[in-house]
Parts: structure tokens; C-alpha cells; sequence
């Protein structure tokens, strides 16, 4: 049984943690997606004082408040919390589904050559696996619009380099353990990097929506050449590559 | 209208800092804003800001700055002075916890902080633009101040120049000091992955602050907190708050703090109250701390306490005419009548 009796748990005076299990697997996941419903809906109806955002995570929901705020006792917000957690129904992710190039060129691939070794795959191999997967965003976090992606087949699975670098390019494919993602920024950073989008997925100035991806979409990624990524980058760069032209339900427009 | 401190030295590491950008965590975006928000709402108060309004967060070296368009008022919170020096050469000490008014040509030069931050406040806060809300520099996303970086020389920050009298500045009746004593925290959320003794340890043991310290958070050195063998330090990313303090494998603490990522692996023994992260950003390498445990309500009526304070600070804050200042406004009428500035001749007396 995957799926525990969810607990309360406090992080510090002004947020409280509501946890649904210890583990990252798809059923614990679509409970922490339907509490994320009810909460917003319990938020919007006044049943919690005080609240700022939360954060779903892969088995938890973090809830911040407001510390100047009138707040409910701490007993009676774990109370209205658990209520919640224990009526709200697992919601299957319904999210979009992305088709995001990403160039395997040696030069964006330092490891690509040395996880094919350690799995026992030829470079060919890994990227057929790689691009077969549908990757599913469990949440965001560590950098502004970092998914983290469930997904990533064992045959790919390795634990992350034994020294981070000290500098990840921005926009790098990575993977570590059974986890996928694409690094937004330039930062440190201790994932295998096996290729390269020109995608942006992060983006300040499209202030309603600035993260490309959310909890729940789907992605699939498409090996593109050198000179197809240099050509998508340049219009990254200048803001013209469209968000919708990634999405798959515009394919089947004319 | 519209006043402009010109940077004329960027200093080290100085940035403009808010109440931070609530709202976007769940994509990933940190709180980030002022290390130590009560100080920054003391500069601020002394000029009749919002407390929350943007303003520069000094830590090792302050920046000089030089009013290029109108009269700019600005205020000093934290262990810090600095020189005002006039257009005419004249140069004053401007002290921490009063205003002082510049005109354009005149100059600040902020001196460095005792220990952790410092704020410069300015007439009207620093209108730079906000981004997803918030005005505070998060660099490693490029958000906020200018640019989403640390000063640089030559940067231009508007603000507003200051109304009414400029010859009358304000001041508080004493600093505004966070009180002494352990650094209170919540236990957990991962509590549970630490004996007893780990936890006897975090509550007894006195731990030295790391020089591997920033903006995003704080290693501590001490007796090494272990993990129960059947736990481990490692978790499934869970949420993550400033004051959080995660134990890594080695068993040395480390402190979140307002850049902290918004989501993290290792388990969690305590969480830092939020009436007592201001305190954190005072803390020098080197500096010990010791911790002590509350409960969650108790945590919350620190906090409330905690805003009685400032409250209680901000209303002895009264106006006053600094040594000198009927010379320098002689001086400065002269100057607009006849256009000449000699920093060698005595100012002429009314």
C-alpha cells in the first residue's frame, strides 16, 4: 500500500506540510494534485485564514501563511488541512503535452558517451530510449521553472556525478537517478548532462504564466541536429519561438 | 517627482531588496527580499515609506552614490555610517537611524556594515522596475533590481526627492536591536529521522557559523548531528522555507535563508521561527549560535511580539535640524544665487 493516512507536518512557525507518502509514484502524486484542488477551492471559500501559496511537491503540499495575518490556531489548521487531505480524490494528471527539441550534439553531451558505458548502451541507444519516454512534471523547484520529471526508464538510471560542477549550462538535459529535467539557468549543478534545448522555460516577462511547464503536463523529447538547434535558439533568443508551437494539439491544426 | 542616485561605486555585492516575491514558489521562484526585513523597514520608516519599499541591502562594502536630479532623502538602518559630501566639497559623518538630504552634485559614500546587512533607504523607495511583484534582486534567474544583479557603477536608481522642509531630517530615539539569546526553532518537519541524541545535540551544542555563507543559506560547523540508520539524510524533495535547517550526510547543519531554493532533499531537524531569521543576518563567519526549541503558537506570538516592537520603535521617531544645517542651507542658497562652488571658503554665516 503506496498510499499512507495523510499527516501534518510543521516547517517553522508559518508553514505546515501536508504529507501523503514517502515516495515518488504516480498514485501518491494524483493525491497530492486533487488536495491541491480542494485547498484552492477551501482558500477561495475563506476556510483557511491567512494563506499565501503552496507548493505541491511529489508526495506532499507545502502551505505557507502569512504571519501577520489573524491565523487559526496551529491545531485547528492541521485539523482543516487533514479534512481535506482525507476527502479530497485522487485527480490523474490532466495536464498538456509538449514536444521539446533537444540536440544531442557532443558538445551539449559531456556524459552522454560515459552513461551509454556504465548502462551497457551504445549513444544511439540512449537517445532512442530517451525520446521514446513520456516524461510526466511531478512539481517545480530548486530554480525558477527546474520540472522536475518522473519517468526516466531504469535502463537509464544512474546516481547523479560524485562532484557537482560547478556551472551547468542553461538549458541542459539532465538526468540522476530515476529523475529528468532541463536546467533553466546556468547553476551548479550534480545531474549527467545529455543534451541541449534552445527552449526557454522560464520567462519573467510573461508574468501570468512565466514557467513553461507544470505540475501534471507531459513531456516527449525530439532529437533536432546542430543546425535545426542553432536556428530554433536564434529565435529563442529574439522571444520567436512561440510556447504553442510545442505543444502536440497544435500539430493536428492545419 | 522624480530624484536619481547615479552609482559611482558599486561597492561589493550590494542589492535592492523588498518584502520579496510571494506567489510564485510553486514554479519554483524563491521568496528571496531583504535578509533582515526589520531593519529595512526602520530605514525606511525614518523617510515615511511603506516598510516594504525597495531599498539597497548592504553587506561588505557600501556603494558611493551621487544624487544627479533632485533633492533625494535617504536613511541608514544596521551597523553602518557613512560621508555625506556636499557638492562644495564639504564632507559630513552621516550616523545609522536618521535622515540625511541630498541635493543633486552631493554624494554618499556608505561605509561597511560591523556585521551581516545593512539597509540605505531612499525618499519614495528605489523604482526600479518590479518583476512578478517584487523589486528584490534574485540574480541567479536574472529577477529584480537592476538588470536581476548586484550594483554596478554607473546604474541610475530613481526614486522620489523629498517633500516639504529639506532642511529637517528625522530620527529614531535609539537603533532598533534584535534581542539576545539562542536562536529559537520549530522542530521538523523531518524530526523524525534524527535520534534523540541528534536532537539533544541541535539544543545543547554550540555550532559556529561556516564562511560558506550567502544569501541562499548558511553552514554551520559543530558536533555532527547524525541521522537514525533506518532514515537516513536523504528524502523525496519536499517544500522548503527560509530558517529551514537541512543535515546533510557530514551532519553539519545548514541554514536556508531568503534566496533558499523553494524545494529540497535533505531532511529537515528544525525550522528557524520567523521573529528570529532577521537575527541570522547579522551573523558573521565565525560567529556561534546556539538553538532552543519552541512550540508552533509560541513561534507566532514572538512574531506578534516582534511587531509591537517596531511599532513601539517607529513612534519615537521625530524630526530634527542637524548640527550645521542652517550653514549648509546659507551655503546652498548662496551657491543657487551666484552659481559658485569654493570648497576652501568658509560657508558664509546668516
Amino acid at each position: 500500500m503506496l498510499t499512507a493516512p495523510p499527516r501534518v507536518l510543521a516547517l517553522g512557525d508559518a508553514a505546515l506540510t501536508v504529507e501523503f507518502g514517502s515516495e515518488i509514484a504516480p498514485e501518491i502524486h494524483a493525491r497530492v494534485l486533487g488536495f491541491a484542488q480542494a485547498l484552492e477551492a477551501a482558500v477561495a471559500r475563506g476556510a483557511l485564514a491567512g494563506v499565501v501559496e503552496w507548493v505541491p511537491a511529489y508526495r506532499s503540499l507545502t502551505v505557507y501563511f502569512d504571519p501577520a495575518a489573524e491565523l487559526d490556531d496551529p491545531a485547528t489548521q492541521a485539523e482543516i488541512l487533514l479534512a481535506l487531505a482525507r476527502q479530497a480524490p485522487a485527480v490523474a494528471p490532466a495536464g498538456r503535452r509538449w514536444r521539446i527539441p533537444v540536440c544531442f550534439d557532443a558538445a551539449f553531451a559531456p556524459d552522454l558517451d560515459a552513461l551509454a558505458a556504465a548502462k551497457g548502451l551504445t549513444r544511439a541507444a540512449v537517445i532512442t530510449l530517451l525520446t521514446a519516454t513520456p516524461f510526466r512534471v511531478y512539481m517545480l523547484g530548486f530554480l525558477p521553472g527546474f520540472p522536475y520529471l518522473g519517468g526516466l526508464p531504469e535502463a537509464l538510471a544512474l546516481p547523479r556525478r560524485a562532484t557537482p560542477r560547478t556551472a551547468v549550462p542553461a538549458r541542459s538535459l539532465a538526468v540522476a537517478g530515476r529523475m529528468c529535467s532541463v536546467y533553466p539557468w546556468e547553476s551548479p549543478g550534480g545531474w549527467h548532462l545529455l543534451g541541449r534545448t534552445p527552449v526557454r522555460l522560464f520567462d519573467a516577462d510573461h508574468a501570468a504564466d512565466p514557467a513553461l511547464f507544470h505540475p501534471g503536463d507531459e513531456i516527449r523529447w525530439v532529437a533536432i541536429d546542430r543546425d535545426t538547434y542553432e536556428a530554433l535558439e536564434r529565435r529563442a533568443a529574439t522571444g520567436g519561438l512561440e510556447r504553442g508551437s510545442l505543444l502536440v494539439e497544435s500539430e493536428a491544426q492545419p | 517627482m522624480t530624484g536619481v542616485l547615479e552609482v559611482v561605486e558599486a561597492g561589493i555585492a550590494n542589492c535592492i531588496q523588498d518584502a520579496g516575491r510571494p506567489g510564485y514558489r510553486s514554479i519554483g521562484v524563491p521568496l528571496s527580499g531583504a535578509a533582515d526585513p526589520l531593519l529595512l523597514a526602520c530605514a525606511n520608516r525614518l523617510l515615511g515609506n511603506a516598510p516594504d519599499s525597495a531599498a539597497l541591502e548592504v553587506s561588505l562594502a557600501g556603494p558611493r552614490l551621487r544624487a544627479s536630479a533632485g533633492a533625494v532623502r535617504v536613511a541608514l538602518a544596521g551597523a553602518v555610517s557613512a560621508r555625506l559630501i556636499r557638492a562644495n566639497g564639504t564632507v559630513r559623518e552621516v550616523p545609522a537611524w536618521q535622515t540625511a538630504t541630498l541635493f543633486p552634485g552631493d554624494a554618499i559614500a556608505v561605509g561597511a556594515p560591523g556585521a551581516g546587512v545593512a539597509y540605505l533607504a531612499v525618499s519614495g523607495g528605489l523604482r526600479v522596475p518590479l518583476q512578478l511583484g517584487s523589486r528584490a534582486t534574485y540574480p541567479r534567474a536574472r529577477l529584480g533590481g537592476v538588470a536581476g544583479r548586484a550594483l554596478a557603477t554607473g546604474d541610475r536608481l530613481p526614486c522620489a526627492t523629498v517633500g516639504g522642509d529639506p532642511w529637517l531630517e528625522f530620527r529614531a530615539a535609539a537603533p532598533f536591536e534584535h534581542p539576545p539569546g539562542p536562536i529559537r526553532v520549530v522542530l521538523g518537519p523531518q524530526d523524525d529521522h534524527f535520534d534523540a541524541t541528534a536532537l539533544a545535540t541541535l539544543l545543547g551544542a554550540e555550532y559556529t557559523v561556516s564562511h560558506e555563507t550567502d544569501r541562499m543559506g548558511m553552514r554551520l560547523a559543530g558536533p555532527r548531528l547524525a541521522h537514525r540508520a533506518d532514515r537516513g539524510a536523504d528524502i523525496v524533495s519536499d517544500g522548503v522555507a527560509p530558517g529551514a535547517i537541512q543535515v546533510p550526510a557530514d551532519g553539519q547543519p545548514i541554514i536556508l535563508l531568503a534566496d533558499a531554493q523553494t524545494v529540497g532533499g535533505y531532511a529537515k531537524i528544525a525550522t528557524v521561527i520567523r521573529a528570529d531569521l532577521p537575527r541570522l543576518a547579522h551573523l558573521a563567519p565565525g560567529a556561534p549560535l546556539r538553538f532552543a526549541a519552541v512550540a508552533v503558537a509560541a513561534g507566532r506570538a514572538a512574531y506578534r511580539a516582534q511587531a509591537g516592537t517596531f511599532a513601539a520603535w517607529c513612534a519615537r521617531i521625530a524630526p530634527f535640524r542637524p548640527p550645521g544645517a542652517i550653514d549648509e542651507a546659507a551655503l546652498y542658497a548662496n551657491n543657487l544665487v551666484s552659481g559658485i562652488v569654493d570648497a576652501h571658503e568658509a560657508p558664509p554665516r546668516p
